[in-house]
């Protein structure tokens, strides 16, 4: 499968309603995994990278989850193209900086991806609509344990599997869940919620993980600790609390509609009136006023059909994905002009928000 | 009460922080306190000072272990933060055993296991482990990693544990 063809296609996750969807965007595991014998990619020589990947690929390529993918050495991606999958959360950003020896492999449906060489030889992830993290870790699971026919991981009784970093030992595997709290934030509450989830080892990150900001009122949330606990349970105790959230999420929304009706009318009517008729916009304010809008979607003051059209455009809004539609290098002030039109474009059909 | 980093002239200063609910205190001399900043407050973390007092014998560089299948030393390692290969999980256990209990929920994995993989037989597989010729280095690359990772409780202990350990 070609770069223009797998960007064509919209992935499983747009498409499908897991559990929570209103609140709980995607669910994502990945299992961090290396070879056998063979040094960690970050102190590896670059023929020692190569050979890693030539090991891996023919493998890889015979999976069933991989006929038809989309396979590409990193170093024959420019950086539009990496940017672009790093916005669809294919790869890390750390991948993206990779050249030669690395490598992105994606199933066509982009539930799937694996990255070759990163921190450790194989970064295998799955991402699913909702909260839906049980599922996600059995695909991986299976593709894992076949991998593990093939190929002999470096592996130790006590330690678990062995990662680059100690901080992966044990399970070798994050799993997390994309959650979106305009409410929590609004009522100022979201500070509470975090500092309450690191003490129980979970952290929370932003749209991009680590070290990045909470846009749209987008939070990551996942598991710390990854030795000492089976997967079953990291992923029970995670979705627990995650759940927990979700309440305390809607009894929020519930809570502003009752009390506040005036400022959620004020935060609706800005976001529509901006995205629909404002002729530059920045990304930070424009994600902000897309989380408005959907919230307005989950509360049945704007169509809930909306809510995937949101999704969709929160991504294609991002630089890169800019820069692709128009086929140009653009410059930060010539993609707000861009995004902006593409937002009056897609809204077109948007109907104003009902009052409360 | 003597000085904690030069440990001959007496203390003048006494800092506290508290970090994660924790009390931290340092005791420094006059002249300590002026070399590492402390009169200014806006540029002085205890974690440095912590850090600070496990950097200073030289001496150890030396005798630095390194990892006999990848050829990563201890000082790479500790920069980074990474390994080189399975192999340095051996070759630095004492140091990274040091670190787990602080950073994971426990130290022994629970979690699946590779469909090709057996136990290795005891006895004759198993390398002999290193004599722990340099505990005073691994507690210092803890140590460092600890602060690395704002793990302030680990590292105070850590630095206690060094001070007994130069102290021997």
């Amino acid at each position: 499968m070609k770069f223009n063809a797998l960007l064509r296609r919209t992935p499983e996750w747009m498409q499908t309603s897991g559990p929570h969807r209103d609140i709980v965007i995607t669910s994502r595991i990945r299992l961090a995994r290396n070879l056998e014998g063979e040094l960690f990619p970050g102190w590896a020589k670059k023929e020692g990278r190569f050979e890693v990947l030539a090991k891996l690929l023919p493998h890889l390529n015979s999976l069933p989850e991989f006929q038809d993918a989309f396979i590409e050495d990193m170093g024959d991606l420019d950086q539009i193209k990496k940017q672009v999958l790093v916005e669809k959360h294919l790869i890390s950003r750390e991948q993206a900086a990779k050249s030669a020896g690395s490598a992105a492999i994606i199933n066509p449906e982009q539930s799937i991806s694996i990255m070759v060489n990163e921190e450790d030889h194989l970064r295998i992830q799955s991402i699913r609509s909702g909260l839906d993290l049980t599922q996600a870790f059995a695909v991986l699971d299976r593709l894992d344990t076949e991998l593990s026919t093939r190929v002999t991981y470096a592996f130790d009784a006590q330690l678990g599997f062995l990662t680059a970093c100690p901080t992966n030992l044990g399970t070798g595997m994050r799993a997390s869940a994309m959650l979106h709290l305009p409410a929590l934030v609004l009522s100022d509450s979201m500070n509470q919620v975090i500092s309450a989830v690191q003490k129980i080892g979970l952290a929370v990150r932003g749209l991009y993980g680590e070290g990045t900001e909470a846009l749209a009122n987008l939070f990551q949330i996942s598991n710390q600790h990854t030795l000492g606990e089976n997967e079953l349970d990291i992923i029970a105790r995670l979705e627990k609390v995650i759940e927990q959230i979700i309440n305390h999420e809607r009894n929020a929304r519930a809570k502003l509609l009752q009390d506040d009706p005036n400022r959620i009318n004020d935060h609706l009517g800005r976001a529509y009136a901006i995205l629909r008729h404002a002729h530059i916009l920045e990304s930070k304010e424009a994600f902000n006023h897309l989380s408005m809008l959907r919230m307005g979607s989950d509360t049945g003051l704007l169509p809930v059909e909306l809510g995937k059209l949101l999704d969709t455009v929160l991504v294609e809004i991002q630089p890169a994905h800019l820069q692709i539609a128009s086929q140009k290098k653009l410059t930060a002030p010539e993609r707000d002009v861009m995004r902006a039109q593409m937002l009056r474009e897609k809204l077109q059909q948007l109907p104003e928000p009902r009052l409360l | 009460m003597q000085c904690d980093v030069c440990q001959q002239n007496p203390a003048t200063v006494f800092l506290t922080q508290i970090l994660k609910g924790e009390l931290q205190k340092v005791n420094l001399c006059e002249a300590c306190s002026k070399a590492k900043g402390v009169t200014d407050p806006t540029g002085f973390a205890l974690a440095e000072m912590l850090w600070g007092l496990g950097t200073t014998d030289t001496s150890e560089v030396a005798r630095e272990r390194i990892c006999p299948a990848c050829k990563l030393s201890q000082s790479i390692f500790r920069k980074s933060g990474r390994l080189g290969c399975s192999m340095c999980y051996q070759t630095f256990r004492e140091s990274i055993n040091h670190l787990l209990k602080a950073m994971h929920k426990g130290v022994q994995h629970t979690g699946k296991t590779p469909a090709k993989w057996e136990p290795p037989a005891p006895a004759v597989a198993a390398p002999a482990p290193d004599p722990p010729v340099n505990r005073l280095h691994d507690l210092q690359l803890s140590l460092q990693l600890a602060v690395d990772g704002e793990q302030y409780e680990e590292a105070a202990r850590l630095r206690d544990e060094i001070k007994r350990e130069e102290s021997s």
